[in-house]
């Protein structure tokens, strides 16, 4: 636990976890989400507060909230899609204000590292009213999440603290200051404030307005945003880590770095306007700050509707104050695989040889839509395969429609997707490819794995039992691995007038780390037809001269290689 | 910190299991505990098993970006032969490259491959304005298991200095 002006060396998501508990919060709530996941696992690490996996993240951003209206400071983090589900909440939630602080930390993925989108979530603050912060570093984070739980109670309103992945997963060293002691207030009966019918939440807008306007005094005259005049030639208006590109490559120019970039601080932009000869504004995304400058009539100088896609870098900020095109990028392409072993690859393979059209979710499996296995027709957002299923299902023309979603993914937003399936009668086969943890991010416990984020064993959601009380006519649980039952079992689902869930259950190699003998090919016996190829599996490597062979440092004995082998030429090395 | 210290940047690079990501951690601890302002950049992507993996430090009295620009890196640590031409491009004219010393540091290291990093960084460490005993301290730090094969073949590493301050 840090003491008094340690020093730390912390990524922009621990930081904000050592701020948020420096801030004296009591709870905080979320679902994994690269870039923002190691928000909540740094949390969990500390024993006198409440962290916890929620299933999705509206669910997490309300339990926060009630938190918050038990008087307790408390936040949720999620990734910029994350807040997409959250949204509901959060418009209303601005209405009615908070009790204890409520901060909502959103990490956007400017270039897409782990991302379906690259949405500036920016923009939400306006239309959600809700102040907005932007650190642009490490230690920024860690002092600026104090302040918003500040400013969350002094207004009365939830705050977004808005990061981006190279500030997550950036690390810097600093000194950090000491903790409060935990904020308490009464848990408050207040109907007027927290029952938002038509008739409480008109005087509610109304009242939001007025504390907008009091953030925007505040905005004016806050030290998150700092004007540093030096060289007045080059000024430029930026936030988040655009303003350390920018100051790396132009030092001596001068700055107005915003931290607070809702309510803008339209006076200080103006006043800083006065003082330099030429206005840049640097922005990763969205013309965000720009727009709202344009709008206020202060002339600046933006960037090229090409720099609107991808992160920034130093070079780029140059490039964009000289006016440039982005260039083409160079596309670094060393594609993603499933691992060695991995349970997602005979149940993809299965799929692939039966045909059908594959509707995907959100997940490590998303990969199985990459040539060779190429057996994943759709990915959009969480939850989404099962009412693609029902909808393209139910329209189609002869074609076979199947969806695939994992077990987090499906207790995310699938499982709503299923009992309105069952609801409006759909048929045909739903496949929970279970493999007993929250694989993407890194590895998180969920209901079904039985044990919190803070390692205590709790109640373990029953998959079975769920989909049968959702409504499907037939549960089975098969292990992926077998092929033959596998595919057996889909056939005999998919010539049935039911609705099925096959759950494929075999744990993630990431968590069961057991290992069989290495596969080995035997070069008299293999006649390269190259059926192994298509399981992708990052052991099996074809040789310039066409040869295949298995990498036995990688291999972890799974064989479905063998399996899959026509001519048995794949055997556990040292033979059978 | 006293008087005025320029930003040193240094790049490791290799491929995933190689330990680029903790010799990277090591170099910016070590350099935090001599005193220096430290920044690390890394981005955790998709999975990628056996993949390219990289990682920039920056060190000096005040450091703004976590990116350098490119083709200003003052040294280049590559951890793997086939990775080397990838990131070549960004050393400095007058930087130091320590791939002439990958080779001997495989051999020094034989089977043991997961000290390949500690050697280098011991490499590395002859270039730096840093400290031994931040070096040392870091190490320990990082490593909870075979604390003494680390600072070993890092020493050794260290012992072969040739070339100039950077
Ligand atoms: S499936 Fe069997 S015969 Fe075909 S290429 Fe692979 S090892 Fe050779
Ligand atoms: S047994 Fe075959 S499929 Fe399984 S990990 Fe080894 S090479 Fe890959």
């Amino acid at each position: 636990m840090p003491n008094e002006q340690e020093e730390v060396f912390l990524s922009g998501n621990e930081a904000v976890a050592w701020g948020a508990w420096a801030a004296g919060i009591s709870f905080a709530s979320a679902y994994p989400g690269t870039p923002s996941t190691e928000i909540l696992e740094t949390l969990g690490t500390f024993k006198d507060l409440e962290a916890q996996w929620a299933v999705n993240e509206k669910v997490a951003y309300e339990a926060a909230f009630g938190a918050s209206l038990a008087g307790r400071r408390a936040l949720t983090a999620c990734k910029h899609v994350g807040l997409n589900v959250a949204m509901d909440p959060l418009m209303t939630t601005a209405y009615s204000g908070v009790n204890g602080g409520l901060v909502v930390v959103v990490a956007d993925d400017p270039g897409m590292h782990s991302s379906q989108n690259e949405q500036d979530t920016r923009r939400v603050a306006p239309y959600a009213k809700v102040p907005l912060l932007e650190p642009s570093s490490p230690s920024e984070a860690y002092s600026f999440i104090q302040q918003a739980f500040d400013i969350s109670e002094e207004f009365d309103v939830p705050v977004m603290l808005r990061l981006t992945t190279r500030i997550s997963h950036t690390k810097e060293s600093f000194r950090t200051s000491s903790n409060r002691e935990p904020a308490r207030r009464e848990l408050r009966k207040d109907p007027r404030k927290y029952v938002m019918i038509p008739a409480h939440a008109r005087p509610r807008h109304t009242d939001l307005e007025k504390r907008l306007s009091a953030l925007r005094a505040l905005s004016e005259r806050t030290s998150l945003n700092r004007m540093e005049l030096n060289d007045r030639k080059i000024g430029f208006i930026t936030s988040g880590v655009s303003a350390l590109y920018a100051k790396e490559v132009y030092p001596d120019a001068s700055f107005l770095t915003l931290g607070m970039t809702f309510p803008f601080p339209v006076d200080l932009a103006r006043a800083f306007a006065r003082e330099v000869e030429t206005l840049y504004v640097i922005e990763e995304l969205e013309p965000f700050l720009e727009e709202k400058l344009r709008q206020e009539s202060i002339s600046v100088t933006g960037k090229k509707p090409s720099w609107v896609c991808g992160e920034l870098s130093p070079a780029a900020v140059r490039d964009i104050v000289e006016g440039r095109d982005r260039p083409p990028s160079a596309g670094r392409a060393r594609r993603p695989l499933l691992c060695p072993g991995c349970p997602h690859r005979p149940a993809f393979y299965s799929l692939k040889k039966s045909g059908v059209y594959v509707t995907g979710d959100i997940g490590c499996y998303t990969l199985g839509a990459l040539e060779p296995l190429a057996a994943l027709h759709t990915q959009t957002c969480m939850g989404a395969s099962i009412p693609f299923f029902e909808g393209a299902g139910k329209m189609q023309d002869g074609q076979k429609v199947v969806a695939v979603i994992g077990d987090s993914t499906f207790i995310h937003t699938g499982v709503s997707g299923l009992i309105s399936a069952a609801y409006n009668g759909a048929k045909g086969v739903v496949i929970i490819m279970d493999n007993s943890i929250t694989a993407m991010t890194g590895g998180q416990q969920n209901p079904a794995t039985g044990v919190t984020l803070q390692g205590k064993e709790t109640k373990r959601l029953s998959l079975e039992k769920l989909c049968a009380a959702a409504g499907a006519d037939q549960v089975d649980v098969i292990d992926p691995f077998d092929i033959d039952g596998f595919r057996r079992l889909l056939e005999l689902r998919l010539g049935q007038d039911s609705l099925s869930v096959i759950i494929t259950r075999s744990p993630c190699k990431m968590i069961d780390r057991s290992r069989g003998p290495a596969a080995a090919i035997d070069p008299e016996k293999c006649r390269k037809c190259r059926q192994c190829l298509l399981l992708d599996c990052p052991a099996i490597i074809e040789g310039d001269d066409g040869g295949i062979s298995v990498n036995s440092s990688l291999c972890v004995g799974c064989g479905l290689c063998r399996k899959v082998c026509k001519f048995g030429a794949i055997s556990p090395a040292g033979g059978e | 910190m006293g008087t005025e210290r320029k930003t040193v940047n240094v790049l490791f690079y290799g491929i995933g299991g190689q330990g680029v990501l903790t010799a990277a951690e090591v170099c910016a601890l070590a350099a935090m505990l001599d005193g220096y302002h430290v920044k690390k950049s890394e981005v955790k992507g998709m999975a990628q098993r056996g993949g390219s993996v990289e990682s920039y430090v920056r060190f000096g009295s005040r450091v703004y970006s976590p990116l350098p620009l490119p083709g200003e890196s003052d040294v280049i640590v590559c951890l793997h032969e086939e990775e080397y031409a990838r990131m070549k491009d960004q050393l400095k004219p007058q930087g130091v490259d320590l791939f002439p010393y990958l080779a001997e540091a495989a051999e020094a290291v034989g089977d043991k491959k997961l000290f390949l990093n500690t050697y280098m960084l011991g490499v590395l460490s002859s270039f730096l304005d840093i400290k031994e005993s931040s070096w040392l301290e870091a190490l320990a730090r990082k490593f909870k298991k075979e604390r003494e094969q680390n600072r070993m073949f890092f020493l050794k590493g260290r012992a072969k200095r040739t070339g100039h301050d950077i």
